[in-house]
């Protein structure tokens, strides 16, 4: 379960087709990422696939970099 | 009935073609006139357990070369051939070159018969397997059938109508012949249009042969599709897109563009009779009307590109179609099926086959119809259909017959300029 930055990164790069190294923890997916507000909910439902959780509608929506995806996996990945 | 006359003509200045026998122009037309077939076995998904497994499926298709891949990922396969075809023809146009185009006066209408079958199996998939939450919110942008239209206007900034006209298989024919109108009602001088299709999915190939139109003739693929002949079985699947850039005539002229042909008229009818089994005054009304439209004589055409999709019924009945159409004329015309090489594209077939119609104008060739082995004189089939090897001829007046379920039919007339 080690590395979840590389691997939220790694998502984050394929679902808005950015390089992974554009892709810095502080980036904001709308503001730096060039993402729209549908690329942000297939960017969540590809974190809920690659750790095998459910992220609320109402958590979603305060997940808006790179930093709060990577402390919201931490904070509720089954350990 | 006396058509209004228009002073605005049409003309075909671009061409773009996404199909089983080729994925750009050069290529898919060098392989009709070769009577190269594009049928084969389905390799895209096991199709072990359906009644019929054998396709037209477009190979080798790479959308990023067109499309990026994050762009590419939201849309279903009948919006990148449909795109891909539309960017084919605005290169071969030299759109992006006209200096000062008015872009508020250029507009799309490309459709489709289905839309993004595929991906609404998928999804319904995922539904059932994983709930509400599993479906992306690229579904409903990905699988509508406008959003190729849609793509193109955003790509190109073109401001004018946008829009895509649905009508099963009569879809590509129904979508040029309206754009060509809007360009003489005057509301654009450009026109991106043509149809698309991508149902080669198992929703699609068992939907159609649990109505048992589709050819079984699984162990001998390209010879499957075969129309006029004794043997035919029914229609094989193709999937691609035909895309024509329509330009009012003066606008051509003025920027020198590359015109292939004239798009003299466009016909439509209903049989009103059944919403599959076909009618013979449906289509013959059609054609009429296209033709009337063009100001044409029925004894002028050349050649016809027929829908001819290889099915029993059909074949027989679009022949009688042309002679009530075409009289004694019927017999001296050339009638081609090009689905006997590509399948039948569903709403894509009328984009593709108005293609081939410019292009035996401007080649002054009928590309063949082939795996016409035993032609069915004794079931009706009687006309010159081309067979087997393609054919130079003068061709002055092309027309393009495209006819869907729910009995509606279109023709489109074209002619050497």
């Amino acid at each position: 379960m080690e590395n979840i930055e590389a691997r939220v990164k790694k998502i984050v790069a394929e679902q808005l087709g950015v390089n992974e190294a554009e892709v810095k923890t502080e980036s904001s997916f709308v503001d730096d990422l060039g993402a729209d507000s549908l690329d942000t909910v297939e960017l969540v439902m590809a974190l809920e696939e690659e750790f095998e959780c459910e992220i609320p509608d109402e958590d979603a929506e305060k997940i808006t970099t790179v930093q709060q995806a990577i402390d919201y996996v931490n904070a509720h990945l089954n350990k | 009935m006396e058509t209004p006359v228009s002073k605005r003509r049409v003309v075909v200045t671009g061409l773009g073609h996404v199909a089983p026998v080729g994925n750009d122009v050069a290529s898919g037309w060098a392989n009709l006139l070769a009577g190269k077939s594009g049928i084969s076995r389905i390799t895209r998904f096991d199709a072990s357990d359906l009644a019929c497994q054998i396709a037209g499926e477009v190979r080798d298709f790479d959308v990023t070369q067109f499309i990026p891949a994050k762009e590419a990922r939201r849309m279903d396969s009948f919006i990148h051939y449909g795109v891909v075809a539309a960017l084919q023809a605005i290169a071969d146009a030299g759109l992006d070159d006209v200096a000062g185009l008015d872009k508020t006066r250029v507009g799309v209408n490309i459709g489709s018969g289905i839309g993004g079958l595929p991906l609404i199996e998928d999804t319904g998939v995922a539904l059932q397997e994983g709930g509400p939450r599993k479906i992306g919110p690229f579904f409903i942008p990905g699988s509508l059938i406008n959003m190729i239209a849609g793509h193109v206007s955003i790509m190109k900034g073109y401001q004018g109508p946008s829009y895509g006209i649905v009508s099963a298989c009569t879809t590509g024919a129904h979508c040029i012949g309206d754009a060509a109108r809007v360009i003489q009602y005057g509301d654009a001088d450009v026109m991106v249009a043509g149809g698309a299709e991508c149902a080669i999915a198992r929703l699609g190939i068992g939907g159609f042969a649990a109505m048992k139109a589709l050819s079984t003739r699984n162990d001998d693929p390209a010879t499957a599709s075969r129309p006029w002949d004794k043997g035919r079985d029914g229609f094989v699947m193709g999937e691609g897109a035909g895309v024509l850039v329509l330009e009012e005539y003066e606008h051509a002229v003025k920027r020198g563009a590359t015109i292939y042909a004239e798009l003299a008229g466009f016909g439509m009818s209903s049989d009103a009779h059944h919403i599959t089994a076909p009618n013979a005054e449906g289509p013959a009304r059609g054609v009429a009307n296209a033709l009337r439209d063009a100001r044409i004589n029925a004894d002028e055409v050349d050649y016809v590109n027929a829908h001819g999709t290889s099915t029993p019924l059909g074949d027989a009945n679009e022949t009688n179609a042309l002679k009530i159409a075409f009289g004694e004329h019927a017999r001296k015309l050339v009638v081609n099926s090009t689905k006997s090489m590509t399948g039948h594209l569903l709403g894509g077939a009328g984009g593709v086959e108005a293609l081939y119609s410019v292009l035996a104008i401007h080649h002054q060739v009928s590309p063949p119809t082939i795996n016409l082995f035993e032609q069915d004189i004794e079931g009706g089939c009687d006309l010159d259909y081309v067979a087997n090897t393609a054919r130079e001829m003068k061709i002055d007046v092309a027309i393009s017959n495209s006819f869907g379920f729910g009995g509606t039919n279109g023709t489109l007339v074209f002619r050497k300029i």
